[in-house]
């Protein structure tokens, strides 16, 4: 017969000063790994939600990344007219040569320079970009020296208010608007004209790439296929959202790193929950001894033992989430690898990450509770009476 | 029995208990000295004396951005300059796009390029060998080591930014004081194949005469082409490492807040099993006190008694993390980071000094609570 989980309810409450900080132990090693859970999972989430599926991203064989080379502006007319691209109201492909540069802005609050994207682009790239919405200002003016911030550079950054100028490469910019993505990477950029851009950059006659809006998933499939199979061209053809998947990988650091802290703060944590059970176990050797002689037999007392170490676990990843949720939806910025710049994003507290770190904490509740409830177990009922 | 002895007995005699509490905290000060020393080799390491003598020049707007390469000769003219080495970075890829695979490769001067890295030591006649070879190219040696290159091998690298796939002989190995992962080659080689590279230069490595010039020298080469069409931007070696990790995000509020944490959970870990051992005590510290111990003398033995715990389990976390550091800074595939990274004496003593607050900490409220117990009350206990 199982011993009733009141019993260990009671005894954690009747020992609260020992239960508490046990379980505060484990709930800060759970806060650090959701902590760092959460930053990549916001992370997947701004990567993710960047790539549109009817969107195909063209740059040159071998490039692994837009900022790397580019391809002579001869082409873009051909990859204009390839079949399957979309028209927009006027009967034209929607099709957007582009330019992505990196510039150095002061962060707001002081803590050094940071490396941002500008990208250049045509009208139809507006148009192939319709999660972009402007929420102050308007968009740039073809021509112009006028630039649109993304809404993490405008809240990150100082100068990044509409009216504003920014200065970088050969002069001066007007900052004419402001656009919101949904909290993608695209948030993290800055927008102008792409031949603004690239005689500012010294790249005119050529881009570094260009986006191609396919009518539907099957069509930019089939589109990304006539790209890269077209021997004179030279070029290769990728799904946005296969490109920003690969973006993920910045997160290898954190990742990395997070996985390492949170494994040895849960050997540390494992071991103090295992001092805790070893003196609950000795506290009441009497009366597990009592409850032998009633009947219950050993294994009930090995399972009741361990189910009160998960059950402080348990405890320790609620107060462990609960403490992160004031930080849910922080945002901070990493350095992509690929881009070469800061992409923005949130920390992201999912369900998933929630069942996660419950699960790391009864891992740790088992890890520091078997080896002590076994040992009550094996308790000699005779001695342990006597003591 | 001495009090030494008499505190290192008690310490230890629940010996799972203090087992179990020293693992912990060695677990915690392991992860703890490995932030600190983090922390030391970004933002506290100066860099060794040759280092604080070299410049690094890039494009103001960024260091995507390349130069013109008659620079070079600008800033030669500039007081205080001993040697400057174009550098570009190649970015290619070896055998494939695992960063288990991944280095540095420069296109340079082979020329001057180790009349700038002083520190970096290459047989003469190597030297001489790769200089002669415009599709040569010199190694480091624990790259060299890693991948079992020999004097003569070839390698291919696949361009990424570039559009060419350079094979280059390796001609010599070069030991730096500390792991580069690079293998440097001819710049010519990228200009002949790829039209647009033709001219450029993404760094410029500049050797100054001494440290008091390597300030007046970063100035007079911005101040030199501010108003040209590629302004730049001049600084010291370290520095220029600095501005990558910044790059990666707030690194600082981010091992912070892990030293915290780990402090943090130290601490409970340590309270918890000082109020354990105390309370099972009762009676004991009763006794004490009816030898005639002042509530002094026993606050201070259970103190010490937690401090020692403490220490023995920050000695090995230290321990621990010197391995785990060392390990570290050897292992290719983990990217410049770890790179020549080591524990220093400092932050071990301050790791030491952590854990012995730790303990005190930890130790004060339940010792004092026995300190001021009653006695008829604490012979009474049972316990």
């Amino acid at each position: 017969m199982a011993i009733p989980i009141s019993y260990n309810i009671r005894n954690l409450k009747l020992r609260k000063g020992l239960t508490i900080m046990t379980a505060l132990g484990i709930a800060l090693t759970v806060t650090t790994a959701v902590f760092l859970m959460a930053l990549l999972a916001g992370l997947k989430k701004a990567f993710m939600a960047s790539g549109d599926p009817v969107n195909v991203l063209v740059m040159r064989k071998g490039s692994t990344a837009e900022l790397s080379g580019g391809f002579d502006a001869n082409l873009f007319p051909t990859l204009r007219t390839l079949p399957g691209i979309a028209k927009d109201a006027q009967g034209d492909p929607i099709a957007s040569g582009e330019w992505v540069v990196v510039v150095v802005l002061p962060r707001k609050d002081g803590t050094g320079e940071v490396n941002v994207s500008v990208r250049g682009l045509m009208p139809a790239g507006l148009t192939l970009r319709p999660n972009a919405r402007l929420v102050e200002g308007r968009w740039f003016t073809p021509g112009q020296r006028e630039i649109v911030v993304g809404n993490s550079i405008h809240k990150r950054f100082s100068g990044a208010n509409v009216g504003d100028t920014m200065d970088f490469a050969k002069g001066q910019w007007k900052v004419v608007g402001v656009f919101d993505s949904g909290g993608t990477a695209y948030d993290s950029e800055l927008w102008g004209d792409v031949n603004q851009i690239a005689a500012d950059f010294d790249r005119q006659g050529g881009f570094a790439s260009a986006y191609l809006r396919a009518t539907d998933p099957v069509a930019a499939d089939a589109l990304k296929h006539r790209v890269s199979d077209d021997q004179r061209l030279k070029l290769e053809g990728t799904l946005e959202t296969e490109y920003y998947e690969k973006q993920t990988s910045s997160g290898g650091p954190i990742k990395f790193i997070g996985t390492f802290v949170a494994i040895i703060m849960a050997i540390g944590s494992s071991f103090a929950a295992m001092n805790t059970m070893y003196a609950a176990v000795a506290y009441r050797s009497k009366e597990i001894a009592t409850l032998r002689i009633i009947g219950f037999s050993r294994p009930s007392i090995l399972a009741s033992f361990v189910i009160e170490a998960l059950l402080l676990s348990l405890l320790g990843a609620i107060v462990g989430i609960v403490l992160i949720l004031p930080f849910n939806g922080m945002s901070t910025g990493i350095g992509n690898q690929l881009t070469f710049s800061e992409t923005v994003f949130s920390l992201h507290l999912t369900w998933g990450v929630a069942l996660a770190a419950v699960i790391f904490a009864m891992v740790m509740g088992l890890l520091g509770g078997f080896a002590p409830a076994w040992h009550a177990a094996r308790q000699d009922i005779l001695t342990s009476l006597r003591a | 029995m001495t009090l030494t002895r008499f505190v290192t007995k008690s310490a230890f005699r629940n010996k799972r208990r203090s087992l179990l509490t020293v693992l912990s905290i060695t677990f915690s000060l392991l992860l703890l000295t490995l932030m600190m020393t983090i922390w030391h080799s970004f933002y506290l390491d100066k860099g060794s004396t040759q280092s604080a003598l070299r410049l690094i020049t890039r494009h103001r707007v960024s260091l995507t951005e390349s130069m013109p390469v008659y620079y070079r000769e600008k800033m030669r003219t500039v007081p205080g300059v001993v040697a400057v080495a174009p550098t570009q970075w190649f970015g290619g890829l070896y055998k494939d796009d695992k960063p288990d695979n991944f280095f540095a490769q420069f296109g340079t001067d082979p020329a001057e390029i180790f009349k700038v890295q002083t520190d970096f030591k290459i047989p003469d006649d190597q030297l001489a060998a790769w200089q002669r070879d415009q599709a040569g190219c010199v190694v480091d040696s624990e790259l060299a080591k890693k991948y079992g290159w020999k004097i003569g091998d070839r390698i291919v690298i696949k361009g990424t930014i570039f559009p060419v796939d350079p094979e280059l002989t390796i001609r010599g190995i070069f030991t730096a004081p500390q792991p580069t992962i690079t293998v440097y080659f001819n710049y010519k080689y990228v200009e002949e194949a790829v039209p647009f590279a033709k001219g450029h230069a993404g760094t410029f490595n500049i050797l100054a005469d001494s440290p008091e010039n390597v300030p007046k020298i970063a100035a007079a080469i911005d101040a030199m082409f501010h108003n040209s069409p590629e302004p730049t931007k001049t600084e010291t070696e370290k520095a220029f490492q600095l501005g990558f990790i910044n790059s990666l995000g707030n690194v600082k509020a981010f091992i912070l807040s892990i030293c915290f944490a780990v402090v943090f959970a130290t601490l409970l870990v340590s309270a918890n099993t000082m109020a354990m051992s105390i309370r099972e005590r009762t009676r004991e510290v009763a006794v004490l006190k009816t030898l005639g111990f002042t509530r002094q003398s026993i606050l201070g033995l259970y103190v010490s008694e937690a401090i020692t715990v403490a220490l023995v389990g920050g000695f090995l976390g230290c321990l621990l993390a010197i391995g785990l550091v060392s390990a570290m800074a050897k292992a290719p595939g983990m990217g410049f980071f770890f790179l020549g990274m080591k524990v220093t004496i400092p932050t071990f003593l301050l790791a030491i000094f952590v854990a012995g607050m730790v303990g005190f900490l930890s130790a004060i409220l339940p010792a004092y609570h026995a300190a001021k117990l009653d006695i008829v009350e604490g012979l009474r206990h049972i316990g």
